[in-house]
């Protein structure tokens, strides 16, 4: 237990991770400010405002009108031959609610944010959990905690949990912020309304799901700069798989046309596991032509489920090798 | 008395491109309880490697070690508590301060955390304890790795080069330090290149070449039994010191050095000989005093790294010890 207490406090003295808990804040609260900014409540005098403005406008378009339609008299063959052709503006083209700035709609635009928020501090958990460990690889720290804790395994596993468990609470506390000063958004510059059990349930597990994106993200960098025993290791990893197998893979994907190649992606796997699914269609495919629905091609639906047991599986695997490599290799 | 730490037929070797290294081919050395005992030998000779296996940092392929009678690396949980140590370089993660580094590894290894501020204290850095340890001197942070092996109270202390970086007055500082240690008890192994520290600090020495021990025991022990065979010979003033010379010189001596006043013999292993030599020339001897070695001729003799005029030895290089005397 004194272990893990050290490792909790190590993590979060650490000016790397305060640095960057303070930055994830920074981009959080500008979001979150842009959006007050952009959106506005439906008050009674924005309502006047706005049916005023579609009256004057509507006024405008119908001088507009008689004035043309009055040119058209003088000269018909200006205007092809004929002025019953001529457009009329008709009032409800001019409705009210297109004058009105939108307000923000809790129910409809929050699962957007819980995402957002997820995909921000995924990748704020894997940068942290990579220089967790990878910087105590590097300073000659973690041969020094070994000198005192001569458990290899004992020691890593100790940091992840503290790490995770750190990550956890963060993604928590930092949520619940996020989903009380949207709430205040919502109040204040739109609307809370049709928020049923129902939504709020959905929310919840988009939540639940986010927090499985950060803890995991965090576990994968933890792990890949454990073994390579440098943050840069980690680091690296993500440019190269970024670089390599994203771009380069989805090209040469593309020509070798396989079947489902945007599959291979690792974007679409994250979006199938935060919005429950994704379809890739196979564009290689030859057309299924029907007269009906026109040309249809194979899609495939990448579930959360599926997604969910293939993280679990690619943490696992790096977190296995690094206990691994921890257990098998010299301390030099 | 009783052994703290014991190795026997430590062997480690690395596999690399050029082939099989050996860095420790059958290594042994006791360290006796309550001992300041020294730990020689000149770079890549395999001291590091050998405290690091002992620490269960490097697993080695053969061999048995104990540290306070428990066998490691497999009991070295149990015995972890007891045992401070300090390998190669001061390594710390640099943002943190001195105060800090050591408040967490005293909670990793469960220490009352008020025996941080009384080991800066007694290392000197209590001024500094609030400091970033990137902020430190070479020397600072070598204190600082002495502080987090003292942290534990520790009944066997292992310290590899503990007066790197030190200035004088902290080299003096550290004497002091390991002998006010072990007056209290504590068995300290002490690794290091300054010879002549050693030979005022340690009870004992172990001297490692090529992963090997070449030499084991007190320090007067080391010193007698390698004691060089090197007599220097004084004779009447207005003798022919030349002649006399060349006389030894006909019977196998080996004259390392000849100055206007006298001359030494190197391999006079009985210097009776020279006498009786040089008396039947009607030579007399005037002084006949043997040379005293000191532990950097002992050290640089047994692992054959004596600089040689016009060559420049290599890391693993070793010369085979001289054997044999003359006039035996």
């Amino acid at each position: 237990m004194s272990l893990y207490r050290a490792e909790t406090r190590r993590l979060s003295k650490r000016r790397f991770t305060r640095l960057f808990v303070v930055l994830v804040l920074l981009v959080l609260g500008l979001l979150a400010a842009g959006t007050a900014y952009s959106y506005q409540k439906v008050t009674p005098a924005a309502l006047a405002a706005a049916q005023a403005d579609a009256e004057r406008d509507f006024q405008e378009q119908v001088k507009f009108a008689e004035q043309e339609k009055e040119r058209c008299v003088q000269a018909p063959a200006e205007f092809g031959g004929s002025c019953d052709e001529l457009w009329v503006p008709v009032r409800e083209d001019y409705r009210a609610e297109n004058y009105m700035p939108s307000p923000f709609d809790f129910r409809e635009s929050f699962p957007d944010m819980v995402i957002t928020f997820a995909a921000l501090l995924a990748l704020v958990a894997f940068i942290i959990g990579a220089s967790f460990v990878g910087a105590e690889w590097n300073s000659g720290g973690m041969m020094n905690l070994l000198l005192w804790r001569p458990q290899r395994l004992q020691v890593l596993a100790t940091k992840l949990s503290a790490l995770i468990v750190w990550l956890f609470g963060l993604t928590v506390l930092t949520g619940a912020a996020w989903t009380g000063l949207f709430w205040l958004i919502a109040t204040f510059r739109g609307t809370t309304a049709r928020m049923t059990p129902g939504v709020w349930q959905s929310i919840g597990l988009t939540g639940l799901r986010g927090l499985g994106l950060v803890l995991v993200a965090g576990a994968i960098g933890f792990g890949i700069a454990s073994i390579g025993r440098h943050t840069a290791a980690a680091l690296g990893a993500v440019l190269a798989v970024a670089v390599v197998f994203q771009f380069g893979l989805g090209v040469v994907l593309e020509l070798a046309k396989v079947k489902f190649a945007q599959a291979y992606l690792l974007p679409y796997w994250i979006l199938a596991w935060m919005y429950k699914s994704t379809e890739v269609i196979d564009d290689n495919a030859p057309c299924d032509f029907s007269v009906t629905t026109g040309c249809e091609q194979p899609v495939f639906t990448i579930t959360w489920q599926l997604a969910g047991a293939v993280f679990l599986l690619v943490t696992t695997i790096i977190v296995g090798a690094a206990m691994w490599t921890i257990r098998r290799r010299d301390i030099t | 008395m009783t052994a703290v730490l014991e190795i026997s037929g430590l062997r480690k070797t690395y596999r690399g491109r050029k082939g099989v290294r050996k860095a420790l081919d059958g290594f042994d050395m006791v360290v006796e309880a309550g001992q300041v005992h020294g730990f020689l030998g000149p770079n890549g000779s395999g001291k590091t490697t050998t405290l690091r296996t002992l620490l269960g940092l490097i697993k080695p392929n053969d061999g048995r070690m104990t540290i306070l009678g428990q066998e490691v690396p497999r009991h070295l949980p149990q015995v972890a508590g007891l045992v401070g140590a300090i390998v190669e370089s001061p390594q710390f993660f640099g943002n943190f301060s001195a105060e800090t580094t050591l408040s967490l590894l005293a909670d990793a290894g469960g220490v009352n955390p008020h025996r941080v501020p009384a080991v800066l204290e007694l290392v000197g850095l209590r001024d500094r304890a609030k400091d970033r340890v990137k902020t430190y001197s070479l020397g600072m942070k070598q204190r600082l790795a002495v502080a987090s092996a003292l942290l534990k109270e520790p009944k066997l202390l292992i310290l590899d080069e503990p007066a790197n970086g030190l200035d004088p007055g902290g080299i003096r500082e550290m004497r002091t330090l390991m002998a006010d240690l072990a007056a209290s008890g504590m068995t300290v192994l002490l690794s290091s290149h300054i010879l002549g520290e050693i030979q005022l600090i340690c009870d004992s020495v172990t001297i490692i070449s090529a992963g090997r021990r070449v030499a084991a025991g007190s320090v007067s022990e080391v010193l007698a039994s390698h004691t060089s065979a090197t007599v220097k010979v004084r004779l009447e003033p207005g003798v022919d010191l030349p002649g006399a010379v060349a006389i030894l010189r006909a019977a196998g001596a080996v004259i390392p050095s000849l100055e206007k006043d006298h001359f030494t013999v190197g391999n006079a292993t009985n210097p009776a000989q020279i006498t009786k030599l040089l008396a039947e020339k009607q030579i007399y001897v005037s002084e006949l005093t043997p040379v005293s070695a000191d532990l950097e001729d002992v050290f640089l003799k047994l692992t054959g790294t004596a600089p040689v005029d016009g060559a420049n030895r290599q890391v693993d290089q070793v010369a085979a010890e001289t054997q044999g005397g003359w006039g035996q």
